[in-house]
């Protein structure tokens, strides 16, 4: 039998079995299930299955994010009722309004492990791979079941290995490295599949570089994506992590779908165009463009490291005079080391608009919401029509750096040229 | 059985179902809403029976099953697809709605088409052009949830069988 790759390890093991092949079936025992404001809808579908208590209180995690603080009274009565329904419960990890966004407060307050098996009522839970957890989105429905019998169907996905060679020149991030990938295959390009990254780029990477490309692996179907947990991978989890853990590597003789290899020494500024996530082009071909909206922030570019790029170029600079920029850092945890760092007030002086931790405007909730023929320059996930607000809104999607420079002069702007 | 609706391919759930509608949407609100920025015409012109037919990822995006249970509010119990996004298929089963894959029917059933699925025969018919189409059978276990009606009539009945037993 061939070797096994981090999933099937993964899934065997909380199947109760050796091996498992690509394209089996397992019910698999979970080992974290997140769920957001949206644990309001999984509340009310559990309590429809007529199960008295949840499986295991420790092992359930909500952050409040999407909509927090509550932008009304119906989202208020909603964060309400699942305050009370966890506190019935016994959900002790419940991170009310400001702690963050899930996918930052997650691993930032410890939960997330190597080798987990991690469900999320989010697209995003991708991002937990940059640990080393196998770690996928689910609907509100099933994690209802899963809140009910701690386990949930897999199919074992065939995996891709994506090595990265090279190294990333000034003011080219990890995300022009993963928006280029996604333009390179597609939305679906990476359907019902693990993508399992390696190569020689990976060790300069910092762990909210890495964050990032699992975040958006989603974008191009992933089921979940993983980094290896090297020395660096080790060292942030032994700062964050709560407890021991053991990573799980793939065997040397391990079978995979694809093998791709990228190398970034050559590799621009990108963006992904409007109305979709796989519509890439190197900044310089847009740019120009007048920006309505820069917003700066997410799980997927909301950490210190992304707020600090953006005020490197935004230091003692003032934005365009016709471009709200909005910051929104990741976590409080975030949001204080910004603070601490100086960045928030450079970006203060700058006029950008720093905004509670949180999901911010990302899926047009709150906070800042795009008008008719509005365009943003966002370091955000999804730019489908109308996603961040009025359906003949545009947004494009870049690094920090590309967001920052565009908030300077008002128009989409090759950071490099900042 | 209905009257199909056909879309593109990469049919996402912003256009499904916007954000801008998501905090705590009744039946009702989530079914005067479906496909609001994909086709602002489709609910009105809906009926009970009818399917949706698109071609490749449809689905693709956010983990919102409103996407899949606006359409069910709506009487939509098939979606026809050359293939889905991942959380989309299993949000379908979950919500008693098929996720049918048929690369076969996404290409040859036109908007308008008046189509029928059985679930059992594994065959979608379309008699507006006199033809049938295969879709990918369900695994036993799935075609229990889909049978049941979704996820939770299916624990439901499996937890009276535990206590009556």
């Amino acid at each position: 039998m061939a070797g096994q790759t981090i999933s099937q390890k993964i899934l065997a093991r909380n199947s109760g079995q050796s091996t498992v092949r690509a394209g089996e079936i397992v019910q698999a025992r979970i080992d974290l299930a997140m769920s957001h404001d949206n644990a309001l809808l999984v509340s009310k579908r559990f309590k429809e299955i007529g199960a008295p208590r949840v499986w295991d209180p420790e092992r359930i995690v909500v952050p409040f994010d999407h909509r927090s603080p509550a932008p009304t009274i119906e989202v208020a009565d909603g964060h309400r009722q699942v305050r009370l329904f966890l506190k019935d419960q016994g959900v002790r990890n419940f991170y009310d309004v400001g702690f963050g966004i899930c996918h930052q407060v997650l691993p930032e307050q410890g939960h997330v492990k190597p080798g987990m098996l991690i469900v999320g009522t989010d697209s995003h839970t991708t991002t937990y791979g940059a640990f080393g957890a196998f770690a996928t989105g689910i609907g509100a429905t099933e994690m209802a079941g899963v809140w009910a019998t701690g386990r949930l169907w897999f199919r074992v996905p065939e995996t891709i290995r994506m090595t990265l060679t090279g190294r990333l020149k000034p003011r080219v991030v990890t995300k022009d490295l993963i928006l280029h990938i996604i333009g390179s295959r597609g939305l679906e390009g990476c359907d019902y599949q693990t993508v399992e990254f390696g190569g020689d780029l990976i060790p300069t990477l910092s762990a909210d570089s890495r964050m990032t490309v699992a975040n958006l692996s989603m974008e191009m179907g992933a089921k979940n994506a993983f980094l290896p947990v090297d020395a660096a991978a080790r060292a942030w989890l032994e700062r964050h992590a709560d407890g021991p853990f053991e990573p799980v590597v793939p065997d040397e003789d391990a079978s995979y779908s694809q093998a791709l290899e990228y190398n970034v020494n050559d590799l621009e500024p990108q963006l992904a165009c409007p109305h979709s996530v796989d519509n890439v082009h190197p900044v310089h071909e847009v740019a120009g463009k007048k920006v309505d909206q820069v917003f700066i922030g997410t799980c997927t570019n909301g950490r210190l490291e992304d707020l600090e790029q953006a005020a490197d170029i935004l230091r003692g600079e003032t934005i365009h005079r016709e471009v709200r920029a909005l910051i929104v850092p990741a976590s409080r945890q975030v949001f204080l080391e910004a603070l601490q760092a100086g960045v928030v007030q450079t970006l203060t002086e700058a006029g950008c608009t720093v905004e509670s931790p949180g999901c911010g405007p990302c899926l047009g909730a709150h906070q800042g919401v795009l008008g008719p023929k509005e365009v943003a320059v966002s370091t955000t996930n999804r730019n489908f029509r109308g996603r961040m607000g009025h359906v003949e809104s545009e947004v494009y999607l870049g690094s920090p750096a590309t967001a920052a420079a565009s908030a300077l002069y008002g128009v989409i702007t090759d950071p490099r040229e900042a | 059985m209905g009257r199909a609706f056909r879309y593109g391919d990469n049919v996402n759930t912003d256009v499904l179902y916007p954000g801008r509608h998501l905090a705590n949407p009744t039946p009702e609100y989530q079914k005067a809403h479906a496909l609001e920025d994909l086709d602002g015409t489709f609910v009105q012109r809906v009926q009970a029976g009818d399917v949706v037919v698109a071609g490749r990822n449809f689905g693709c995006g956010s983990s919102r099953e409103q996407a899949v249970t606006c359409l069910k509010y709506n009487g939509v119990n098939a979606v026809i697809a050359a293939s889905f996004a991942r959380i989309y298929f299993r949000n379908c089963i979950n919500n008693g709605v098929a996720p049918l894959v048929s690369p076969e029917g996404s290409a040859a059933i036109q908007d308008g088409d008046d189509v029928a699925v059985d679930l059992a025969s594994g065959r979608i018919t379309n008699r507006t052009r006199g033809e049938s189409y295969p879709f990918e059978p369900f695994p036993a276990f799935l075609l229990e949830i889909l049978n049941a009606g979704g996820l939770i009539p299916h624990l439901r009945a499996q937890a009276a069988q535990t206590v009556t037993v």
